[in-house]
């Protein structure tokens, strides 16, 4: 007898935690805890926080709730797979783990399982290449596209040659931190710069020897492509060497508020990648405030708003919301299952009069997706960091990355993928 | 004058000497609770972080559990609205570490009285486990900037003088050259604390055996809380220093991971030999980096400095300066 009440217990507990079947689910693979907590967090309140507003503003998508069930990954990609398979059970339509590791464990479950992964400005760059990766899309800019854009500013800053230039790229040493090795060993074949390549180990609370030798072969740049404690350690040691912080450019993931507050006014003008806009001069900002945070139902302590992390898990849910009511519009049904919403994701179109009927106006770059294209544009944006007023300044427009350059690397990686993973190409 | 690489090399030897004593702060603390309990605190690096977020948490004025005091309640708390001077916040951190110490001995220690070291070594991971969940809990895991006003930045004076004396100025971070000056310091009262106090010898009986020591009057809880209480300012004080250079994170916490092969080279039980290797870690770690990294493609210190314990090991298995236990049946 008390087997059975327990039982009905735990299923009675189940039917409230599990989400009615006509919601659309979109799991939110978080790490709120473990060493990169910091970045973690502003990325989730702010993924958590925008579908919150469109529940409470608009009464979800296309009169359809979206639920966000939460699962702590810690970044620890075993406990990434855990949380995905724990979730895709409830109608997951989308991930968005938020870790190239994680992103790398799911790519061929999620195609064997029929669910989108969505990957903005990080995971496997050639998943660009839509006749491979069918589940996958992360646009609207990936590593290979921020690596391009970084030396396309170089450029415009040294007349248009890099020649006879060192660039040294300081990376974490991970598949992620690996990633733009490629493509900049074939810019510099172009440019006719030299690259040095410095790893350091994660999580790089130590980097004295790494920045020894910069102090030692001064380079001329550095690119920087670092996660969590490395990037605040960097930041800090690059100042203490009094390397010049204008000529130095993190990847967006090492280009967030946290990554520069420590060092205080020693990173004044260093610069990182941006895949969007900053700050809170958007109007969504106001609705949020409206409808989420003044509500009592802010994300995680609610203290995250309008920093670049928080902005970015916003992004990231914006596009995925808007692949929702494409989905929706194509399907002819609101209640989309998750067949149809990677249809959604791929024919998706953000236009700029739609991102200003958002809120949130010039904010990204325009982009429309397509059968081959799953990787957008791929422009970034160049930020500044301003010490003395603790904010970014935008000190570029869009720039365009070499696609000359980084589409044929695409089709080699994503080749090689197809041949491994025995896959024939779609969209013929 | 000397060549480039000759000069290179010192830079990175002095390099490697600082952030062996870095290493060495958090040795320390582990040495103190092996030395003192035979316990392997596993929850050392923890302790660091706890203890470095509590020193902001005091410094800024901030509301410990705000965030869950707001949640359950619904109130909008965050701050007290003062701002402490480095130093009170320093003192009262102190004081809070040796109510933890108290703690630890009245909800965990107390029990295992007498039970073999891996026991006690499975309740310091449950213990690092619960820190760390605390320390999340009551300060919040975003990073905290750590200013007690510990100089940072290059060293000028050494540069200057390097560069007039060997036309090469050297590179020395001045928060290094402080935490050398404070490690000094803390082994020199630690050492004549364990040799000459009566404390001291209470904290080395009861480390050689439990039982031994109870029946000659030392009380057991008392030494546990004394060496818990040392460990955990010693901890502070590694977390002062870890935290000013990358600011106050959960990664602090790994700081740990960094202080294993410094224990295995120096010995579990010699203060001293925290430091020693310590030095022996900083400058091998460096002076391998510098030399072999660019051939093997760089990023070898973490590695390297377990496979220079492991080779130390093979002749030393109780560490350079260990004690050498002989156990008859």
């Amino acid at each position: 007898m008390k087997t059975t009440f327990a039982t009905l217990a735990v299923a009675a507990m189940i039917a409230v935690a599990a989400p009615a079947s006509a919601d659309l689910v979109v799991p939110n693979l978080s790490y709120r805890t473990g060493p990169f907590a910091a970045g973690g967090i502003p990325y989730a309140d702010g993924f958590t926080d925008y579908f919150t507003l469109l529940n409470e503003r608009d009464g979800g998508i296309g009169g359809e709730k979206v639920v966000v069930p939460e699962c702590e990954t810690a970044y620890n990609t075993e406990k990434g797979v855990e949380c995905y398979e724990a979730t895709k059970g409830q109608g997951a339509l989308v991930y968005n783990p938020l870790s190239t590791g994680i992103t790398y464990q799911l790519i061929p479950k999620v195609s064997a399982d029929g669910i989108s992964l969505y990957t903005p400005g990080y995971g496997r760059t050639s998943a660009a290449n839509g006749k491979v990766f069918e589940w996958v899309f992360n646009y609207p800019a990936n590593y290979w596209d921020g690596a391009s854009v970084a030396v396309k500013h170089l450029l415009d800053e040294n007349g248009g040659s890099l020649e006879g230039k060192t660039i040294a790229l300081v990376y974490h040493n991970s598949a992620y931190g690996k990633e733009p090795i490629r493509t900049l060993t074939e810019l510099s074949k172009k440019h006719g710069f030299k690259l040095t390549e410095i790893p350091v180990d994660s999580p790089g609370q130590e980097q004295k020897s790494q920045w020894l030798q910069i102090r030692r072969e001064k380079p001329d740049y550095v690119l920087f492509w670092g996660w969590g404690v490395m990037n605040q350690v960097a930041v800090q040691e690059a100042g203490n060497i009094r390397f010049p912080m204008e000529n130095m450019i993190g990847v967006w993931w090492s280009g967030s508020e946290n990554d520069v507050t420590a060092a205080g006014a020693g990173a004044n003008g260093y610069k990182s990648l941006a895949m969007h806009g900053t700050g809170m001069d958007y109007p969504v900002y106001a609705d949020l405030k409206q409808y989420v945070q003044d509500a009592g139902k802010a994300a995680g302590a609610g203290d995250q708003v309008g920093s670049v992390l928080y902005s970015r898990g916003m992004y990231a849910a914006m596009v995925i919301s808007e692949a929702i009511r494409k989905a929706q519009e194509l399907a002819g049904t609101s209640a989309v299952n998750a067949a149809q919403v990677r249809d959604g994701f791929e024919a998706l179109e953000i236009t700029e009069e739609r991102m200003a009927e958002l809120g949130l106006p010039n904010f990204g770059q325009p982009f429309a997706a397509s059968c081959e294209d799953h990787g957008g544009p791929g422009a970034g944006m160049i930020q500044q960091w301003d010490a003395s007023a603790g904010k970014w300044n935008l000190i570029t427009d869009f720039i365009a990355p070499d696609d000359e350059v980084l589409d044929a690397l695409v089709l080699e990686d994503s080749a090689a993928y197809a041949a491994e993973a025995g896959l024939t190409e779609r969209c013929n | 004058m000397l060549p480039d690489q000759i000069l290179f090399a010192l830079e990175v030897t002095l390099n490697g000497l600082m952030a062996g004593v870095m290493y060495a702060l958090v040795a320390l603390g582990f040495v103190l609770i092996f030395k003192a309990s035979g316990i392997f605190n596993y929850a050392q690096g923890v302790l660091a972080l706890f203890a470095a977020l509590t020193l902001v948490g005091f410094q800024n004025g901030q509301i410990p559990f705000a965030h869950l005091i707001n949640a359950t309640f619904g109130t909008n708390l965050h701050t007290f609205g003062w701002t402490l001077p480095g130093i009170v916040a320093i003192a009262l951190t102190a004081g809070v570490m040796v109510g933890l110490a108290w703690l630890i001995e009245r909800l965990v220690l107390k029990h295992l009285v007498n039970q073999a070291p891996i026991i006690l070594f499975m309740a310091t991971i449950g213990l690092a486990y619960f820190l760390e969940g605390l320390g999340d809990v009551m300060w919040g895991a975003d990073i905290k900037t750590l200013d007690v006003g510990l100089p940072q930045g290059i060293s000028e004076t050494v540069e200057s003088a390097t560069a007039a004396l060997l036309g090469y100025g050297f590179f020395i971070d001045n928060l290094d050259i402080v935490a050398t000056i404070v490690a000094v310091i803390l082994v020199a009262s630690l050492t004549i604390f364990s040799q000459y106090s009566k404390q001291g010898r209470a904290l080395r009986a009861v480390a050689d055996d439990h039982q031994a020591a109870l029946s000659v009057g030392i009380s057991l809880r008392f030494i546990w809380v004394l060496v818990w209480s040392i460990a955990g300012f010693v901890a502070l004080v590694a977390g002062i220093m870890w935290g000013t250079k990358s600011g106050v994170q959960f990664s602090l916490s790994l700081i740990a991971l960094k202080a294993l092969p410094v224990l295995m080279l120096g010995g579990f039980t010699s203060i001293p030999g925290a430091i020693v290797g310590g030095l022996i870690i900083g400058v091998g770690e460096k002076l391998f980096e510098f030399t072999i990294g660019p051939m093997i493609g760089g990023a070898t210190e973490n590695w390297f400095a377990y496979v220079l314990a492991l080779l130390f090991l093979v002749f030393r298995p109780q560490g350079l300066f260990g004690e050498k236990i002989i156990e008859r049946v």
